[in-house]
């Protein structure tokens, strides 16, 4: 089980992964989430579901590399195993036909928009989807989305492709010049959905995110995810992970996020270290 | 000789030095010798009717197993207690036989009870390190087929007892180990978890298919394992669930953890020892655990064994009332953690980073018996003051966890979200699905867990002979 199919980097520092998972795959729904361990020392750390199919037993992950897990992950070539998947995790997105419906994406987000856009697409929504990364070299999946999209904005940090600014910039002027918009759904890192959500805001568009806490058993047990929402304590890995924008306690996330940052780097700066060692190791034949 | 009978004393389990077990995560207790053993076990009386057997949840035949130790007959005596008891390492350690088994014995009315806690340990012990693991023969096959759901105490013995009697059984566990809370709940330091995948292994040995990172509910409905994957009954032991927090302001700052979250990260995955397992931790210098429990007992001692300079455990009403084991108490006294009694916490501060650095308490006094007949914790007047802590945790028990429970619309829940279960079967409103353990009866302990466990066993068997589903004495 959980054997990597491919393993692929999409952009610098962007993975994407497809694991067999059939029973995963056979139950997956729109928001859900799985929790992944590489190997056995692994931390459990969750991970938005980019698209998974049914007929062939997969799921696919899109993942950022920033700390120890997500690195391992990316390391993995095709044949490897991934020691724990557990999923399908957290409550399905709340679909319907809203009408025009716009979905943003910015680093590992721009995968888990994808089957969002797909679904809202197929239910009879206009789909609008604007894509976010610092340079065009950078961004990804716009031949996917632009088919489950009836119009797909690019948005680059430095102006080499599209819109030039951040992915709430044109949906800001969207909605400044009147046009109308029914829902918004945002998925990426904590401050991209946070500005998203309030550039919203003042239009009272319902913005519901993807938020992603630091989980261990992601099944309730231990509250490490708790955001405060609408003044309530939630738990992101059973009440969510999606969320009204507008209620959601954005500093107190954003603190939470960065509560390990040191042991981060601790940890990194050994795996990079181990990792240096073992190719050296390998250049001149030596077994560790 | 009777009255040297009379005044024998209790041999006494050797232990690791209090100061330096604070330091690290061996076991505290070392195990009775052979010739400990031995001497312990002739203390027992072999009552013509012993009582010992009734205090016992899983009715371990006491007197038999004692006496063949007596005998020297170590192995055949793990056996003994293995006929009833799937999990004896782990109930010889963590059992509070102080309330149960011992409590009846009847040298405990003029002296102290046989060591019953300690000689099951010995024997599961000694069977272990010998190698001499006796797999029972297989049981004719009856054709049918259980599921598990949870793989801690309960759904452990369960499936024992269930393959035992010849069904095929599928343990279901939504963790990446199985154990439940004897894995990511208590410390290594009071059950080495090598222990918990022996005994898991045993069981896995007898023949039940053991299935890891299952989160029924979501992975596969109740429904559907009756249904479609063809089970013919379901026993549903997922344990606590959510943790209760305090619900004052600051928890939300970073440094304060559920003793859930506290105690999974450093048993199950290992954060005592980052950076070599990936999962952290922090290692708070000056620590705050609320609560009276075990597992606040469990998380305070976790805590000083991560390098906590100061320890303090806090909790809202007196000594007295404080529902951990005396045992686990004297253990965190002796190892230097320091209480503080009548004392509740009100809110707390942060250092400006999001990070907690303070915590306001305020002083409490004792007035009228509450609902469960302690008297209840009154807040004194203008009695706030600071304690400086970097890590806090709350250690205030669980709430039902409704992950499994809202995809079965058709069993009845009581009114605090637990599943309602006849007492002694464990037969649910919908047929075919029994339940056990803490998803039943909220926060317990791992002995009552198995117990329930292997009383659901009972009547799964004999629903599965029959097929009949009466459930008219349910509580209401």
């Amino acid at each position: 089980m959980f054997k990597v199919l491919i393993s692929d980097q999409l952009v610098p520092n962007i993975h994407f992964l497809k694991i067999e998972a059939p029973e995963i795959a056979k139950k997956a729904l729109v928001g859900n989430f799985v929790v992944v361990m590489v190997d056995e020392v692994g931390e459990r750390i969750p991970l938005s579901l980019a698209d998974w199919d049914t007929e062939e037993g997969t799921i696919t992950l899109v993942v950022m590399q920033v700390g120890t897990s997500s690195r391992k992950l990316a390391g993995l070539k095709p044949g490897d195993y991934l020691f724990s998947v557990a999923g399908p995790l957290g409550l399905a997105s709340h679909l319907d036909n809203f009408g025009t419906v716009a979905c943003l994406g910015g680093c590992y987000g721009i995968g888990a928009i994808f089957p969002l856009a797909r679904s809202l697409k197929k239910l009879g929504n206009k789909v609008i989807s604007i894509i976010e990364a610092r340079s065009k070299n950078l961004l990804y999946w716009r031949d996917k989305l632009e088919q489950v999209s009836d119009e797909i904005i690019l948005v680059t940090g430095d102006g080499s492709s599209g819109y030039k600014g951040w992915a709430y910039d044109p949906l800001k002027e969207m909605l400044e010049e009147g046009k109308k918009i029914d829902r918004v759904y945002a998925h990426g890192c904590t401050f991209m959905i946070r500005l998203i959500s309030e550039a919203t805001k003042s239009f009272k568009v319902k913005t519901l995110v993807g938020l992603n806490p630091i989980m261990v058993d992601a099944t309730g047990m231990c509250g490490v995810c708790r955001v405060s929402v609408g003044g309530e304590s939630k738990f992101a890995c059973v009440d969510g992970p999606e969320f009204d924008g507008h209620e959601v306690d954005w500093d107190i996330l954003a603190a939470r996020k960065t509560v390990y940052l040191e042991e981060e780097l601790r940890s990194l700066q050994r795996f990079e270290c181990q990792q240096w060692y073992f190719e050296e190791a390998k250049a001149i034949g030596v077994k560790l | 000789m009777e009255e040297e009978k009379k005044t024998k004393p209790r041999v006494k389990m050797r232990e690791q030095d209090p100061l330096e077990r604070a330091r690290n995560f061996m076991e505290v207790p070392y195990g009775y010798t052979p010739d400990e053993a031995t001497q312990e076990a002739s203390r027992c009386l072999t009552c013509l009717r012993p009582t010992c057997r009734n205090g016992c949840p899983v009715e371990v035949e006491i007197p038999s197993f004692i006496k063949l130790i007596k005998e020297g007959k170590f192995i055949e005596a793990a056996w003994k207690v293995k006929e009833k008891n799937a999990l004896p390492a782990v109930c010889g350690r963590v059992c509070p036989q102080e309330i149960q088994c011992e409590s009846l014995c009847i040298l405990g009315k003029k002296g102290e009870p046989v060591a019953i806690g300690n000689l099951e340990r010995f024997v599961a012990d000694y069977e272990r390190e010998k190698g001499e693991i006796k797999i029972p023969e297989k049981p004719k096959p009856t054709g049918k087929k259980v599921a598990i759901i949870g793989a801690g105490p309960g759904g452990l013995t369960c499936a024992a007892d269930l393959i035992k009697s010849g069904h095929q059984v599928t343990l279901y566990e939504a963790l990446h180990k199985p154990g439940g809370v004897l894995i990511y709940g208590i410390p290594e330091f009071r059950l080495p978890k090598v222990m918990v995948e022996k005994e898991v292994e045993y069981i896995k040995k007898l023949g039940v298919e053991v299935v890891v990172n299952a989160v029924i509910g979501n992975l596969h409905t109740v429904n559907e394992l009756l249904n479609e994957h063809g089970y013919d009954a379901c026993f549903i032991a997922t344990g606590a669930g959510l943790p209760i927090f305090l619900g004052i302001p600051g928890e939300s700052l970073n440094g304060i953890y559920s003793a859930n979250e506290f105690l999974t990260r450093a048993n199950l995955m290992k954060a005592y020892l980052f950076p070599e397992y990936d999962t952290p931790i922090k290692r708070g210098k000056k620590v705050a655990v609320f609560g009276g429990g075990n597992v606040a007992m469990d998380s305070a001692r976790v805590a000083l064994r991560l390098g906590a300079k100061k320890v303090y455990l806090i909790y809202r009403r007196s000594e007295a009332e404080m529902p951990a084991r005396k045992a686990e108490v004297h253990h965190a006294h002796e190892e230097g953690i320091e209480f503080m009694f009548l004392t509740n916490p009100v809110r707390f501060i942060d250092d400006g980073h999001g990070n907690l650095s303070r915590v306001e308490c305020m002083k409490m006094e004792l007035g009228e018996p509450d609902q469960s007949g302690r008297r209840k914790p009154i807040p004194v007047k203008d009695s706030e003051f600071q304690i400086e802590i970097d890590v806090a945790i709350p250690a205030l028990g669980t709430r039902s966890n409704p992950l499994l429970l809202k995809t079965i619309p058709d069993l009845k829940l009581n009114k605090r979200g637990y599943i309602v279960a006849e007492e002694g079967t464990g037969m649910t409103s919908k047929p075919a699905v029994f339940a056990g353990g803490d998803i039943v009866t909220g926060s317990a302990t791992v002995i009552l867990a198995m117990g329930a466990g292997k009383k659901a066993a009972k009547a799964i068997n004999e629903y599965l002979k029959w097929k009949f589903w009466d459930v008219s004495s349910l509580p209401a």
